[in-house]
């Protein structure tokens, strides 16, 4: 029996079986959390529901009650299956480009979400060549880089968008430069750390074939931080989105994602909201499995073994 | 040693402070430092000290560069008093800004070359040069904005803001309570003791665990803070949303730091509690916890700076009128700039304060582990 299972090369039914064993606990766990979310919006929606009925004074029953707190217009807590509605309607019953469309408000975040992130990720990689080339920036800076890590950095979102709205300039920028400035800092972190890693013997080798300073971080400290790299900017695109977001939040901005929430806030219009933060997650999933596609792209174009 | 290019670079900031000495100070009056012969004695001096970093060997090299550096920085704030330099700042003032700005930058490379074999010396130096840094960066943002006369409404000067810090403590204690000790500190502590525990009984039932880890990483990776607004719709304006959302926030990298961490412990040391007959409590409390601390003080230190970022993000939903994410949205639309800056130089303080602190106490219980080592 064992011998005739180490005969067998790993074919598709021993994937499918491993895979089976490592989704069935995440399947399970997600749909008793689904559960428990039926039975949160029921018991905190239940209130509001029996209310209502109460000042119209009409006869209800337990089933009425529970069908209402599910589908309430402004519940506390609404149900999934309203979230997935609202989310449907709003992608695809008005065209992408008006106002109500959550693709048009997604677009917003999204367009300077990306512009955030190429800014950022630039600046990362040449603060981190810099440092890896002058021992003083690395004693100067570094902590300096490090340190405003620890301060709430959101926190200056309102003055960058004010001060560069004082200046004249309105729209993707200024919420591309919170996002840059938020997502600078893993990558910096990440391909010093990369720069860094090749073995003391590497070096001594490319000092026998009496290498340039250049040579030195073309063809060994910039292949060997790549996947410090990729690993970085999957932290940098969240951080990325998230500035966009937040971005939109202090000033009322009229479009995205951010601006989505705040409203939903202002006319209690919770589903909204709910819609507007799966909108987010979806982006968020999405621009992360992008990096993962372009980070195992790279690798084979690099000859990466996998 | 001191290279020739440092050598350069201190010899053209010697010359660019004595040609300071002779070219005009104010775009508007016929101002020279001729006019001033204490502030020229010293400007001399400064050129002197300069020279003298160029010419001296290291240690002397550096003492003089610095202490040139100093009344350098002192003159050029002295004369932004002046009415006629601040806002109009002519050629003479901005040529021994920069002369001052080289020297000072030629000095802290030196500083991060210096070699020494005492730690306190190298650990004194490696305070000392970000610090140096940091001055420097303070130094040129002052003298930028008071001489170029940017106005208040775009850039305070770091004089201003702590001016305005100094006057406006109450407010900023009561915005530091607000914020700071009620939403973060309370929210930090459930959303932490919910993950670890939640951690804990995932660990001991398998299944949960192995559910609970890709989603854990998965929500981790999701802009938690948007759920901001629907916290505040539950809770209230007052602190009690805030901690909720840093609850949120904390909670699942607390979570799935807590879960990897407890499965950090290698089969040898698993199998000689087998072999001892530990139950599952003593091993837990005796090899998984303690292998797992790293993990737990790596998600408290993350989560030190995700729960400042949750509540300040919070009081934009709304607030009573109190609360440092409430006093800069409100300031910010005021153009009181100066009070923006004081209030982020709080959080800036408290931040830091905040993860030193966790940074500490991690030193104190993981001293063993070989990232300390050294």
């Amino acid at each position: 029996m064992t011998n005739n299972a180490l005969a067998l090369p790993s074919g598709p039914a021993v994937g499918r079986s491993e895979w089976l064993a490592r989704s069935t606990p995440v399947l399970v766990v997600v749909l008793a959390l689904i559960a428990i979310w039926y039975v949160a919006a029921i018991l905190m929606n239940v209130r509001l529901v029996r209310d209502g009925f109460e000042r119209e004074e009409t006869p209800y029953t337990a089933g009425d009650l529970i069908s209402g707190s599910l589908s309430a217009e402004r519940p506390l807590l609404p149900a999934p299956h309203q979230i997935a509605q609202t989310f449907v309607s709003d992608v695809l019953d008005y065209p992408p480009t008006s106002p109500r469309s959550l693709i048009y408000h997604g677009w917003v975040t999204l367009s300077a979400t990306i512009v955030g992130f190429v800014l950022g990720v630039l600046l990362g990689i040449v603060l981190a060549a810099m440092i890896v080339q002058w021992r003083a920036l690395e004693k100067s800076l570094l902590p300096w880089i490090i340190c405003s890590q620890m301060v709430p950095i959101l926190a200056v979102a309102p003055i960058v968008i004010v001060v560069m709205g004082a200046v004249g300039i309105h729209g993707l920028l200024p919420k591309s430069l919170i996002s840059a400035y938020l997502c600078f800092f893993p990558v910096t972190i990440g391909v010093v750390k990369g720069l860094n890693s090749p073995d003391p013997i590497q070096r001594d080798l490319m000092r026998t074939w009496s290498a340039t300073p250049t040579q030195v971080f073309w063809k060994l400290r910039w292949p060997s931080a790549v996947p410090f790299l990729f690993a970085s900017l999957k932290v940098a695109i969240t951080i990325s989105l998230i500035g966009a977001i937040v971005g939109e939040l202090p000033t009322g901005a009229q479009a995205g994602i951010g601006a989505r929430l705040l409203a939903g806030s202002y006319y209690g219009q919770t589903v909204q909201i709910w819609a507007a933060l799966l909108a987010a997650s979806l982006l968020s999933a999405g621009l992360i499995g992008v990096v993962g596609l372009t980070e195992r792209l790279v690798g084979r174009y690099m000859g990466a073994r996998r | 040693m001191i290279s020739s290019w440092q050598r350069a670079a201190f010899i053209v900031a010697a010359l660019g402070i004595s040609a300071a000495s002779v070219l005009p100070l104010s775009n508007n009056e016929a101002l020279q430092l001729s006019s001033r012969p204490i502030l020229l004695s010293a400007t001399v001096a400064v050129a002197t000290l300069y020279a003298l970093g160029a010419l001296s060997a290291q240690p002397w090299s550096i003492a003089a560069a610095f202490a040139g550096v100093v009344l350098g920085c002192a003159i050029t704030l002295d004369l932004l008093r002046d009415p006629a330099v601040a806002g109009d700042a002519g050629w003479g003032f901005w040529l021994s800004v920069l002369a001052n700005w080289l020297a000072a930058a030629s000095g802290v490379v030196s500083l991060s070359a210096l070699k020494s074999r005492q730690n306190i010396t190298l650990r004194a130096l490696d305070l000392a040069i970000p610090l140096i840094f940091g001055a420097v960066v303070i130094y040129l943002w002052e003298v930028v904005v008071r001489g170029f006369g940017v106005p208040a409404v775009l850039m305070p000067a770091p004089s201003a803001t702590a001016a305005r810090f100094a006057a406006s403590l109450p407010i900023l204690g009561g915005d530091f309570v607000q914020t700071f000790v009620r939403g973060v500190l309370a929210g930090y502590a459930i959303g932490c003791a919910a993950g670890f525990v939640v951690a804990v009984a995932a660990h001991r039932f398998r299944f949960l665990g192995h559910g609970l880890l890709p989603i854990g990483n998965f929500v981790s990776a999701l802009p938690i803070v948007g759920i901001a607004p629907i916290m505040v719709m539950w809770f209230g304006f007052d602190w009690p949303s805030k901690a909720a959302v840093v609850t949120i926030i904390t909670f699942f990298p607390m979570l799935v730091n807590t879960l990897v961490g407890l499965d950090a412990a290698g089969h040898i040391e698993r199998d000689l509690m087998r072999s001892y007959g530990a139950g599952h409590r003593q091993t837990l409390l005796k090899l998984h916890l303690p292998a797992a601390m790293p993990f737990i003080f790596n998600a408290l230190k993350i989560n030190s700076t995700l729960a400042f970022i949750g509540a300040i993000v919070a009081e934009f939903f709304g607030t009573p009128t109190m609360g440092i994410g409430f006093r800069i949205s409100i300031e910010a639309g005021r153009m009181a700039l100066d009070v923006v800056w004081a209030e982020i130089a709080l959080a800036a303080l408290c931040g830091m304060a905040f993860y030193g602190i966790v940074a500490l106490a991690e030193r104190a219980t993981t001293f063993w582990h070989p990232s300390y080592r050294t």
